[in-house]
């Protein structure tokens, strides 16, 4: 065996090792949702498999209205960013002048901030406003949160586009709508699809904020989650089941989308 | 078809001025090329008239309208870019169509004009390919067909061939003097390269710094440049530079001592000049000769080129910081280290005062 082959094998033991430590948790949970309550404390991979934690985590909650939060929250908080992302950043990226570089900067930094630090005002903002454990609130934040990375990644792509090519498009009639709907849109698709399904797994995944700002009618996942982890104690596989239930939907939409992702997110480094 | 007027033209960015006192009239249906060493301001000068860069102080008219403040796809001008700037997504028939489609044009108006553009070019059987599809050659005709189409009063090109091999250049560069003929359209040009210039212009705007130096005709721009940069600046190899004296003036001829003790007799007017004054003596490599005899500029041969039918001759002369080039019949071998003896007809060189100014030459010879 050659010292070329012996690596080959080592990266692949390497790289199988780091993806199984990574997929651990899920796989735990995955197989700890099958178990009773009784075997869930035990790591054993020996057990009969059952249905009732998911029996009794439909009985006790109505998993479909977390779902449709969870749906309704990320997809239309994901457009909203996308929206107003687009139009910014295609002024940051064709138009700049010297504030853009400190523009974007300063966008980003606000990511960098404890969100904890702002709960308070935002709490009181929702409450006031009457946005508080509403579907339309959590829109609203999520969408807060997730502008600067929409932003930034749309900055990124639009940079890689030609000038020149809208430039033509100028002189061909197109104004600036024509200019991102006929131009821009179509050749940064893979970039702002990406964009879009990254927001949309940030979105579903976040949890600060809809725990403290959803209790029963805007409840999305992440709160059905936590539902399960209560003073009297943990029931670890209806904590798994739930889990599980979670986490589904967004691994089958990045399953099914990772090519696109990949795609997207090497978009533009590779010619 | 439309003329073009500049007048007083002026570009700022901030506070830095980057051109000024820009004054053109260019006539319906004239070829020009602006010409001018990168970062002179010849691009951005095109980019004004095309309405994709905003006119700091000036006016710009196109026929009798007042263009400065009328948005790009209104002033009647068609652009072709260095990159081609096709749209990447589109095939070539739709990135002909585009401007077409914007403008409300009914489907058998934009099939009859991509057709058009499209036969003029010999494209007519690629038109459902993407641009990824085609070799540079091609889509530099997809460029211009997209001008084309839109029937434009200015044709305007950003240096079309810097991006295509030698042999394609040339091709597409009688290709454009063509389209001028069948279109007759007015067309800006602009490019770095020289013969570009002199083969297709009808007039050459030759730029420096922000500022036109010179607008003429490539005869004109050649036989009569109007300062040491214009004289330096068409021609290849370039001219000679010499510094020298005013020894005196004989007759039409202006006598000029060189730093070296040579000596040569310009044909110039004499103008304002006196004797004594600093001036720079200009001589082709084409106008430069070996000769014997009392009027000559002592040089000291460096290395030979031959070209095949010439050879140009560069050699070493205490009076020109940059060297001398002459050409020479390719039978003609100078060995380096050789002390030749030049000299030129007093009515081929040019001569150009201390600020850089040429003085008007008497009787010019203009058959090489």
């Amino acid at each position: 065996m050659t010292t070329a082959n012996m690596r080959q094998i080592g990266v692949g033991i390497l790289g199988w090792g780091v993806a199984l430590v990574m997929f651990l948790p899920i796989l735990i949970i995955g197989v700890t949702a099958f178990k009773t309550e009784q075997d869930a404390y035990a790591l054993s991979l020996i057990f009969t498999p059952t249905l009732d934690s998911f029996r009794e985590v439909f009985e006790r909650s109505h998993y479909s209205t977390f779902v449709y939060n969870s749906m309704a929250v990320s997809i239309i908080s994901t457009l909203l960013s996308l929206v107003i992302a687009v139009p910014a950043a295609y002024s940051m990226a064709f138009f700049p002048n010297r504030k853009t570089q400190k523009l974007l900067l300063w966008m980003l930094s606000t990511k960098m901030m404890p969100a904890v630090g702002v709960l308070i005002p935002i709490y009181l903002l929702a409450k006031n406003t009457g946005l508080l454990d509403s579907v339309p609130g959590l829109i609203i934040v999520y969408t807060l949160m997730n502008l600067p990375i929409a932003v930034w990644m749309a900055f990124t792509y639009f940079n890689e586009v030609p000038k020149e090519i809208l430039e033509a498009a100028r002189i061909d009639g197109a104004n600036a709508w024509q200019e991102i709907w006929h131009l821009l849109l179509p050749t940064t698709l893979p970039g702002l699809s990406s964009t879009a399904l990254l927001l949309i797994i940030l979105s579903w995944n976040e949890a600060f904020w809809s725990l403290n700002l959803s209790s029963v009618n805007a409840a999305p996942l992440t709160v059905f989650i936590a539902s399960y982890s209560n003073p009297e104690g943990l029931f670890w596989a209806k904590l798994s089941a739930a889990s599980f239930l979670a986490v589904a939907p967004i691994m089958a939409v990045g399953w099914v989308a990772q090519k696109q992702l990949v795609r997207g997110m090497t978009f533009g480094a590779v010619k | 078809m439309a003329s073009l007027t500049i007048r007083n033209l002026q570009k700022r960015y901030e506070e830095v001025e980057v051109m000024r006192d820009i004054n053109l009239d260019i006539a319906d249906g004239e070829f020009v090329v602006f010409v001018g060493p990168s970062g002179c301001g010849k691009s951005t000068l095109l980019r004004m008239i095309a309405g994709l860069e905003d006119i700091s102080a000036g006016e710009l008219r196109i026929g009798d309208q007042r263009m400065n403040e009328v948005p790009a796809s209104k002033r009647g001008i068609a652009m072709v870019f260095q990159s081609y700037a096709l749209y990447p997504h589109m095939t070539l028939y739709d990135n002909m169509a585009f401007g077409l489609k914007l403008a409300g044009k009914s489907k058998a108006e934009i099939d009859a004009a991509v057709m058009r553009a499209a036969k003029i070019l010999h494209i007519d059987h690629l038109l459902d390919r993407k641009p990824k599809q085609l070799s540079g050659g091609q889509r530099q005709r997809v460029a211009i067909g997209r001008a084309i189409t839109r029937e434009p009063h200015v044709f305007l090109f950003d240096e079309p061939l810097s991006n295509l091999d030698a042999a394609l250049r040339v091709k597409m560069r009688l290709e454009f003097a063509k389209l001028h003929d069948d279109l007759k359209t007015t067309m800006i040009y602009v490019t770095h390269d020289q013969v570009e210039a002199m083969t297709l212009a009808d007039k050459i705007v030759v730029l420096s710094a922000g500022r036109i130096e010179q607008v003429g005709s490539p005869h004109t721009l050649y036989h009569h440049p109007a300062n040491r940069f214009v004289a330096g600046f068409i021609g290849s190899p370039k001219m000679n530079f010499l510094a020298g004296t005013v020894q005196g003036f004989d007759g039409d001829f202006v006598q000029v001592q060189l730093d070296n003790g040579g000596i040569q007799s310009v044909a110039v007017e004499r103008g304002a000049l006196k004797a004594g004054e600093r001036v720079t003596l200009g001589i082709r490599p084409e106008h430069l000769h070996v000769v014997h005899g009392s009027q000559i500029i002592p040089a000291t041969v460096t290395a030979q080129e031959s070209l095949g039918d010439h050879a140009y001759v560069y050699a070493d002369c205490p009076a020109a910081p940059d060297g001398l080039i002459l050409r020479v019949p390719e039978e003609e071998q100078y060995r380096p280290g050789t002390a030749l003896q030049l000299g030129a007809d007093p009515q081929r060189c040019h001569l150009f005062d201390a600020s850089g100014q040429a003085l008007a030459r008497v009787k010019v010879l203009q058959a090489a």
